[in-house]
């Protein structure tokens, strides 16, 4: 029987660690996913769980140390947030590419400035190149669940690859919600022990990591990075339908949201597929066949999925919590019109940016975007520009 | 990926027959990159005024002096890269510096 509790998303999280007992953590604490390193070093100093706890002086340096320790054989994971991450910048492109399978919780801070300390994705969403496995959760549960199907995910064997979890600043990570946990011996078991094929440290296979690579190599290098990408597809798929049988809990690419009728839809990922849940359910007691899809997973990018899921509406409204600064939305904006362009579906669609710094996504404020896609309905004009949504003017 | 296969990954591998990140396994391995193909000047050696002090393998960079029972032998040009640095330190002048490989 699963635990019933009540936690903050970085409590959450930081339980997770605890009962994955990874062999390394290597952190710097940063608003607002300081508190994921402080319970893990509690529980270090309590006796409770041995990994071994890295202080180091920079974002920089725990993602190198963990990119160390990992090559040398050992589970390793960090948490981060906004500057920290980007300070990581440098190294999450080394973890990627020397396929060591990092975890790491991010806790979604805007990336400054003027300085913001508060919720919104530009932060992962500019690292969403680098080569990791990208997961977003909606709620402290799934921050929860994603970070103990990411160790197994990332370590498979067909995909080696760095993964990062994210979840939104404040709004999960310091909210304190009901929360279902898994017993301790549960999530040992599912995670298991991690066993490199290949490591630095192996008594008596030497090996060298991290070579200069010329541009005769360096290609192929690269592909069979997207190889592991590719291969992350059925592990993701493969590691949900575990994590199913184990917890009750079901997960995919994408959740859909009142989909199977709807006439108008919104993708979103994060904490506002919450309140936009709730701006449907009231839509639809209107009368408004409005639906949601929420992605999950960013990276391998579940382009298929999505167009699929979004066939039949009128009107789909793309949702970004971060600027991309190209005057032309988002990157989700992008690559889901991208994704519906690819699948042949001439879906009008209209691009969204809302909630940068913490800005409060209300019912109201989601219930805007609806009106606007009614809107483009009536009148059959799609903005050309993309639009903000709460934005004074 | 075996070991002993690491010697036969050239530029005309495919990435499915190439270590992962470029991986090098075994230990040893930059005995099989010739880097002697950097050369762009060569040293010589004069075996007939060489006085065998070994002065000169010590400082090469590359190990291409090769020494048994306590002699010298000829550069190991597969590896030497001709930086000059045993023509500098020969007392005797038994080592010249010509140009190219």
């Amino acid at each position: 029987m699963s635990i019933k509790e009540r936690l903050s998303g970085n409590e959450a999280v930081a339980i997770a660690i605890k009962q994955i007992n990874p062999d390394v953590m290597a952190a710097f604490p940063i608003t607002p996913s300081t508190e994921i390193p402080q319970h893990v070093s509690t529980f270090i100093a309590n006796g409770e769980i041995d990994t071994e706890f890295i202080p180091v002086e920079s974002e920089h340096s725990s993602m190198s140390a963990c990119i160390g320790s990992q090559a040398a054989g050992a589970r390793s994971m960090t948490a981060t947030s906004s500057c920290g991450l980007a300070l990581m910048f440098e190294m999450l492109y080394i973890a990627a590419s020397l396929r060591l399978p990092i975890t790491m919780p991010v806790v979604n801070r805007a990336l400054s400035g003027p300085i913001n300390i508060n919720a919104d994705h530009s932060d992962s969403m500019g690292a969403r190149d680098a080569g990791w496995i990208q997961m977003y959760a909606e709620n402290a549960q799934e921050a929860y669940d994603n970070l103990i199907q990411a160790v197994r995910i990332g370590e498979h064997k067909d995909v080696l690859l760095p993964v990062m979890t994210c979840q939104d600043g404040f709004i999960t990570s310091h909210a304190v919600e009901n929360i279902e946990i898994l017993e301790d011996e549960k999530v040992k078991d599912f995670v298991g022990e991690y066993k490199a094929e290949k490591f630095l440290l192996h008594k008596t296979d030497n090996m060298s990591m991290g070579p200069y690579d010329t541009s005769a190599y360096y290609m192929e290098h690269k592909y069979q990075q997207a190889v592991g990408m590719e291969n992350a597809r059925k592990a993701i798929e493969d590691v949900a339908a575990d994590f199913a049988a184990m917890s009750g809990r079901k997960y995919d690419y994408i959740e859909k949201y009142k989909m199977d009728d709807a006439d108008f839809a919104i993708v979103i990922i994060g904490s506002s597929a919450g309140t936009a849940k709730d701006a449907i359910d009231e839509l639809r007691h209107e009368g408004v066949k409005a639906g949601l899809v929420k992605i999950r997973v960013y990276r391998p990018f579940p382009e298929q999925e999505i167009a699929d899921a979004l066939s039949g509406v009128k009107v789909v409204g793309i949702m970004d919590k971060s600027e991309g600064y190209s005057n032309n939305g988002g990157p989700m904006g992008a690559e889901v019109k991208a994704a519906l362009y690819g699948n042949g579906r001439n879906i009008k669609a209209v691009k969204f940016v809302y909630g940068l710094g913490g800005r409060d996504v209300k019912i109201e404020s989601i219930r805007e975007v609806f009106d606007n896609l009614i809107e483009v309905e009536k009148t059959g004009n799609v903005p050309a520009h993309y639009q903000y949504i709460g934005l004074r003017r | 990926m075996k070991d002993n296969e690491m010697k036969n990954i050239s530029p005309n591998s495919t990435y499915q027959e190439m270590t992962p990140a470029g991986n090098i396994y075994g230990s040893g391995t930059s005995q099989m990159f010739n880097t002697g193909d950097w050369r762009t000047a060569t040293p010589v050696w004069a075996a007939d005024i060489c006085k065998q002090c070994l002065l000169c393998f010590p400082v090469c960079p590359d190990s291409s002096i090769p020494v048994s029972d306590k002699k010298r032998a000829d550069f190991d040009f597969d590896h030497c890269k001709g930086c000059g640095i045993c023509f500098k330190v020969c007392p005797f002048g038994a080592i010249t510096m010509k140009d190219g490989e």
